[in-house]
């Protein structure tokens, strides 16, 4: 388990140096930084002024290093629209995004676990045909129209639910469901597919030949085997959601760190977008190795390997 | 004489090949019939927009903003779906949108289609370092977040429809990629395969002749998929002002003009909408029927 746990860390590790050089040279190569830091209608004078104050005159390499190094010691830089210090702007930011990312697929869970068991125990009805179409269908739903139709429904016509911002529980209601709405199918899919071999194998059988109550044979005995993929899908799913969550932050003006990169990418605020950019990637990847440790530790044979 | 030679002649009717096999079983596919007309339906509205509209998409009378389609109180069939805020004909903007939407889905899986095969051959048939490599770009690539790499690249470039076509088509070659490469993975074992290279097939033949004809299957489906995820990706970066530019018309763009009117006239979002769902839901059945007749155990 060490050798394996040592190996992919390192994986990781690796992961996240080539993505922070790319995130760093999507924003270079992209563009003039320092033109795009002065502003329309700013003279050249200006905008070597700029160059010259945020050292973008020095060679890629050269502020590649000095970025990276100051990153390791804690400092993201400084956002120049806001004034203030990356690090303390993101700090505001995330807990929104994390709190949008885990009530989304509480969400994702509850709908589409309940879902796929029950498509699974009743292959070919109706309950199952419903599921299957509304996960085709949940497909082909652009995220940001699903957020209108729920903001008309619930915010417009209904008047129940706050339409826009980030107070209180009731502001994160609307764009949980919005953003799990996309984990839903393909949770269902592994849950309905992995019940539907769990039920037929001989534990379940014994089980069930024992005379145990039903649902009893179906949590403990079916669903807490089928479970385990899940689990570690889940946690990809949420990784996923954290770098989809702009274009839903975006629309309920929630507060969270997609907002904040959309509003940076408005006014090249260089020294966010790459923070956001590094920070993204790196929940992503951390998230995707308790994956993998996750079934690691459940099956020997992925260690191995 | 003739007799001992029949048997062979009439052979090739006997077996059909798999590809028209695939084809006969997909006619049989209730979701490819549906899926299939609604596709046609919309490449026939964008190739024929220019006949099926006396509308310029883009030209705007302003003393005609605001026109509500035909079936509300104050519509005419003059204006079908009624104009935006700026006097343009909706239906027309409908029918050119639908050209942008098209064009981004097949010209995005060219490229990425070409990144990810290629990447996929590579790592599948030669095994060992080359795929190490490819496995860590995938990685990588998967690290990314999409919509936040295309919105930056959009932003400090400046917004052109080529390069979104292309930005696109670079982020989106992941899944060809693992799919193809698994599947060469698997083929390459294959005893005809073996053989092949026993008799001393040089190996670009061996990789255009038998590989390639043979991951038609799970790349035809992993395409319909991607056409798909373009197509949302576009209406996604043209929704948030970054993808497609006016005058073009695009339907992401068209709901985010809409975005304003969700009070009062809630059908401009849904016009632009329903078209979007329609097109999507409709590339994602015939994908669903593709996977079910080339993969019979159902697993792409």
């Amino acid at each position: 388990m060490i050798v394996y746990l040592s190996k992919r860390l390192f994986m990781v590790v690796i992961v996240i140096i080539v993505t922070s050089v790319v995130a760093f040279l999507l924003v270079h190569l992209s563009g003039d930084p320092a033109a795009a830091m002065a502003g329309e209608g700013a003279t050249q004078a200006d905008i070597e002024a700029v160059r010259a104050t945020y050292g973008f005159d020095r060679p890629l390499p050269v502020q590649y290093f000095d970025w990276a190094g100051r990153v390791l010691a804690g400092d993201l830089g400084r956002s120049t629209y806001l004034r203030a210090d990356v690090t303390e702007v993101l700090a505001r930011h995330i807990p929104v995004t994390a709190t949008l990312g885990i009530c989304a697929l509480g969400f994702a869970l509850a709908l589409s676990i309940p879902l796929g068991v029950l498509a699974a125990l009743r292959p070919n009805t109706i309950i199952d045909r419903f599921s299957l179409w509304l996960a085709v269908a949940g497909q082909a739903l652009p995220s940001f129209l699903f957020a209108l139709g729920l903001m008309y429904l619930f915010g417009v016509y209904l008047r129940v639910l706050p339409i826009s911002g980030s107070d209180t529980w009731w502001h994160f209601v609307m764009p949980s469901i919005a953003l799990g709405y996309y984990a839903t199918p393909e949770i269902m899919r592994l849950t309905r597919s992995g019940m539907l071999d769990v039920m037929q194998s001989d534990h379940v059988r014994t089980a069930r030949a024992y005379g145990l109550a039903p649902w009893r044979v179906v949590v403990r005995h079916g669903l807490r085997h089928a479970i385990i993929p899940v689990v570690s899908l889940a946690a990809v799913q949420l990784g996923f959601m954290l770098g989809g969550s702009i274009v839903i932050e975006t629309i309920f003006s929630l507060n969270g760190i997609g907002n904040l990169a959309w509003e940076s990418i408005q006014r090249s605020d260089i020294a966010v977008i790459q923070a956001i950019l590094l920070i993204i990637a790196a929940a992503y990847a951390v998230l995707t190795l308790l994956a993998d440790l996750f079934n690691a530790a459940l099956d020997p044979r992925i260690r191995i390997s | 004489m003739t007799d001992t030679m029949t048997p062979v002649r009439d052979a090739p009717s006997v077996s059909v090949s798999p590809g028209r096999v695939a084809l006969r079983r997909a006619f049989r596919h209730g979701g490819f019939w549906i899926g299939g007309t609604i596709l046609i339906a919309i490449v026939l509205m964008a190739i024929f927009a220019p006949l099926l509209t006396p509308y310029d998409p883009s030209v705007q009378d302003l003393s005609k903003g605001f026109v509500p389609p035909v079936w509300a109180d104050a519509g005419s069939w003059e204006h079908p779906l009624g104009t935006d805020n700026l006097g343009r004909d909706y239906w027309a903007r409908l029918l050119y949108g639908a050209r942008i939407s098209l064009g981004i889905g097949l010209l995005t899986v060219i490229i990425s289609g070409t990144i990810g095969t290629v990447m996929g051959v590579t790592a599948g048939y030669w095994g060992g370092w080359p795929d190490m490599i490819i496995n860590f770009f995938i990685t990588v690539r998967l690290t990314l977040p999409v919509v936040l790499v295309a919105l930056v690249v959009v932003a400090l470039i400046g917004s052109s429809l080529w390069l979104l076509i292309l930005v696109i088509g670079l982020l989106l070659w992941d899944r060809f990629a693992i799919v193809v490469r698994s599947a060469t993975k698997q083929l390459a074992q294959r005893e005809y395969i073996v053989s092949a290279r026993v008799i001393g097939s040089s190996t670009p033949r061996i990789l255009f002749r038998e590989i390639l004809p043979n991951l038609t299957g799970p790349l035809v489906v992993v395409a319909s998929i991607e056409i798909a995820h373009a197509i949302l990706l576009e209406a996604a970066l043209s929704f948030l002002g970054l993808g497609v530019q006016p005058p073009n018309v695009s339907w992401g763009l068209m709901v985010s003009e809409a975005k304003a009117q969700l009070l009062f006239r809630p059908w401009m979002i849904a016009i632009p909408g329903v078209a979007l769902v329609l097109l999507v839901f409709a590339i994602n059945l015939v994908g669903d029927a593709l996977r079910d007749v080339t993969t019979p155990d159902g697993k792409a």
